[in-house]
């Protein structure tokens, strides 16, 4: 893909995602004594994009200490509140790196249902494509109605293998088939879709860390990579979801998804601060090339519309 | 993590118990914290603003009756505003006025529960009002969304449109109607693909195919973790295809679901449905009561009620309560119960429709207290014999043993049981004392060792 084309769609999904928030900052700061009331505007909008009451009220209080009082005009307090976020978020941002001398590197992709694992699994499998590498695929959700033929259209459109096992089949022994499989084939990097889960759910989440023995048995380090991924609409119950998923099976990072919507995705600000997991790309679209890696200072920028 | 809302006020009314009328200090200083509480359960923040204005309304001036603290009569009014802002008491039907076949639209964003909703109505329609049900899948962007509904169409019993390569969503609605025109079915859902709110042609599109078949019902589905964005995306579904009626999906999950009470005050249409689980049969009516204590965060207790008379046998339960209420519950008992908690599903995800037991949950899911571990229980009580399971006192080291080794299990996983069952017994004698009553208003944590009263 070109790459104007590339910033001009990040930018459109960012921008769009947090157009209201900034239009509001715009009306509220123009030229304006920083006091009280001020304040809590500010901090109604940064609740208003999901960031959740504590973190919004942190961020404001920091502010309150060095700018209170102050006549501040709309630019600086945007600049201002973006290098706020930006530096909660920076820790954050760092790419997913697959290790091509482990052939293959596995990845496992766990969620909540309906949060864009497959399509995730996709894009990625056309990034690695991209950088020559050989991805395979693992069609781990042998729950859901036509979650196999769904990850194998993707499979087509990325020219990579998927390994399949008939509904309902054991997700584990798939896994396991997939990782001999991608071992006998050379894959360097094994992508293993799982049936969307409720991390509330003590059997399913119990099936994944399954999942994960049994890789084990044939590789002791696998799966090198636990992907959650996240739905940026969702409120602050990614906070509980995050927690859970990490305690039953340490996830490694994060890839927030549908970012290209209206919902502002603030709750990865919460979730950087309460976990520090990397954030390893962010999804603005449905197609093959709608992955992003995840930039703090854009995001940051594109929450406070500057 | 979230403490319940009148554990919150808590604080706030601790020094003001017994003081006459709420004035309007008082309120105020309460309405924070409901403000925070609502916040924190994804009530987008404008409906926030006018429900505070609404109870701040209600409140101020009120007397405190004599029988209450100024918290809990404020709880109260927060309650019955929540309960009326949710469309107030009982389920709201689907509509299904039209002349058949009769049109029902699906929408709603991506991955939020669309397909897996339409079985789950089709199964529904086709087996309590034995209806003849047309699935039609308009989703032509997500791979295989199309194969998807089929499949749920035939684990439904229902009939499914034919897919055809190639035809635009407006041409598959228009053969889904004609279709349904041709061979007499009732009703035909028509399962769209998910849009953003934002993305101005696709919005386009579903207004078209609104246009086009005129259904009796469009059905917006949200997921029931939606944050402050709920008010976004109701308010576009809503101007562009006029929305009648909310399904909220994934009420199975432990999300607070204030995204109910945004999307209803956006669109004012009644929230009809709710998403329970993935199978095509968890579908439920919505009760605004009993969703307002889940957002409030004070539990879901009716639904746990009617959960358990679904599933659990009336008379063995009854058994039991009158057991449990002699004191005279044993082993036998505590087998037969196992039994009929792994009939009701997880154990977690029944304990998260109790009030305060948000913790008592953790702890069970870091136990890893799932069905398995029901199953292995219960295999340790039949190791058992008669005269023990009557007076498990007399259960000491030999003992043990052997019904560890009867069992397949080990002396500590016995040991586990038997202190389960005495805290059981503990949590039973508190259970009693508290009567039914005390339960329902201190919930679950009065009955913990310890446990906080709220007032
Ligand atoms: N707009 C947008 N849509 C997305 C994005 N990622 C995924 N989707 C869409 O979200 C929906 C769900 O995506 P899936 O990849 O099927 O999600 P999943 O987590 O595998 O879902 P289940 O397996 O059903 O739990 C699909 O319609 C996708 O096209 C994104 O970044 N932006
Ligand atoms: N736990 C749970 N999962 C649900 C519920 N409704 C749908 N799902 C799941 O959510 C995911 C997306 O559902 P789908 O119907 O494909 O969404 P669509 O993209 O809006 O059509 C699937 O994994 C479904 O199984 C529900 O009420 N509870
Ligand atoms: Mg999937
Ligand atoms: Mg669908």
């Amino acid at each position: 893909m070109a790459l104007g084309s590339f910033f001009s769609k990040l930018k459109q999904g960012l921008s769009r995602s947090t157009q209201k928030l900034s239009e509001s900052i715009g009306a509220v700061f123009t030229r304006r004594k920083l006091d009280e009331d001020a304040l809590a505007e500010l901090e109604d909008l940064l609740i208003a994009a999901d960031l959740g009451t504590a973190v919004a009220a942190r961020v404001i209080a920091s502010f309150r200490r060095s700018r209170f009082g102050k006549e501040v005009t709309d630019q600086e307090i945007r600049q201002a509140l973006a290098e706020e976020i930006a530096d909660i978020l920076r820790p954050a941002a760092r790419p997913l790196a697959i290790d091509p001398t482990l052939k293959p590197h596995v990845v496992l992709v766990v969620g909540v249902n309906g949060t864009g694992k497959t399509t995730t699994i996709g894009k990625l499998a056309q990034q690695y494509r991209e950088q020559s590498l050989r991805p395979m695929l693992v069609a781990g959700d042998t729950f859901r109605a036509a979650a196999v033929e769904q990850l194998q259209v993707w499979g087509q459109r990325t020219d990579a293998t998927v390994v399949t096992a008939p509904p309902n089949s054991d997700a584990a022994g798939l896994a396991f088939d997939g990782l001999t499989r991608a071992r006998a084939e050379g894959a360097d990097v094994l992508l293993i879709d799982t049936a969307g889960r409720l991390h509330n759910k003590a059997a399913l989440m119990e099936e994944l860390r399954k999942i994960i023995r049994v890789l084990r048995k044939q590789d002791p380090a696998a799966p090198h990579s636990v992907l959650l991924v996240l739905d940026a609409t969702t409120g602050q119950n990614a906070l509980q979801q995050v927690n859970v998923f990490k305690e039953m099976v340490d996830v490694t990072g994060l890839v927030v998804t549908k970012l290209d919507g209206s919902a502002r995705g603030g709750i990865v600000v919460a979730l950087a601060e309460e976990f520090g997991l990397p954030v390893h790309a962010v999804g603005v679209g449905e197609q093959a090339g709608d992955l992003r890696p995840f930039d703090p200072d854009e995001f940051a920028r594109g929450l406070v519309g500057t | 993590m979230f403490e319940a809302l009148s554990g919150k006020l808590t604080g706030v009314f601790e020094r003001l118990r017994r003081r006459g009328a709420l004035n309007e200090t008082d309120v105020m200083e309460a309405l924070r914290e409901v403000r925070l509480a609502l916040l924190d359960a994804d009530v987008a923040l404008p409906v926030v603003k006018d429900f505070i204005a609404k109870v701040r309304e209600r409140a101020v001036g009120q007397e405190v009756l004599d029988s209450v603290s100024p918290g809990q009569q404020v709880v109260k009014i927060v309650n019955d505003v929540m309960v009326e802002a949710l469309g107030g008491a009982g389920a709201v039907g689907l509509n299904l006025n039209a002349p058949a076949p009769i049109p029902i639209l699906m929408v709603g964003l991506q991955g939020s529960g669309k397909t897996t909703t339409s079985g789950k109505i089709a199964l529904r329609l086709s087996q309590r009002l034995r209806r003849k049900v047309l699935l039609a899948s308009l989703d032509t962007q997500r791979p295989a969304a199309q194969l998807q509904l089929q499949q749920l169409a035939e684990r439904a019993g229902v009939g499914s449109l034919p897919i055809v390569a190639g035809q635009t969503p407006l041409q598959i609605a228009a053969r889904a109607m004609e279709t349904a025109r041709r061979e007499v079915y009732d009703v035909v859902i028509l399962d769209t693909a998910g849009r953003l709110s934002i993305d101005a042609a696709l919005m386009e599109e579903v207004k078209q195919i609104r246009f086009a078949t005129n259904p009796a019902e469009t059905l917006l589905v949200v997921d029931a973790m939606t944050g402050q964005d709920a008010v976004n995306t109701a308010k576009a579904f809503n101007d562009a295809v006029g929305v009648t009626g909310i399904v909220m999906t994934r009420m199975d999950g432990d999300a607070r679901g204030g995204a109910a009470l945004s999307m209803r005050a956006v669109t004012g249409a009644p929230i009809k449905l709710t998403g329970s689980g993935e199978k095509l049969d968890a579908l439920e009516d919505f009760h605004p009561e009993r969703v307002a204590g889940r957002i409030l965060g004070m539990g879901d207790v009716v639904g746990l009620v009617e959960r358990a008379a679904e599933t659990i046998d009336q008379a063995e339960a009854e058994k039991l309560a009158r057991k449990m209420a002699k004191g005279t519950f044993d082993l036998e008992d505590f087998a037969a119960q196992l039994k009929q908690i792994t009939k009701m599903g997880s154990l977690s995800s029944i304990l998260g429709m109790l009030p305060g037991a948000a913790k008592l949950q953790q702890q069970i899911g870091d136990a890893n207290l799932d069905q398995k571990m029901l199953r292995r229980q219960a295999a340790i009580i039949s190791s058992m014999t008669a005269k023990e399971r009557r007076t498990p006192d007399i259960i000491k080291a030999s003992r043990k043993k052997r019904i560890a080794a009867g069992s397949g299990t080990t002396v500590q996983d016995v040991n586990r049981l038997l202190k389960q069952f005495d805290d059981m017994s503990g949590m039973m004698k508190r259970m009693n004392k508290l009567g039914q009553k005390g339960l329902m208003r201190h919930g679950l944590s009065a009955l913990m060792p310890g446990g906080r009263r709220p007032f």
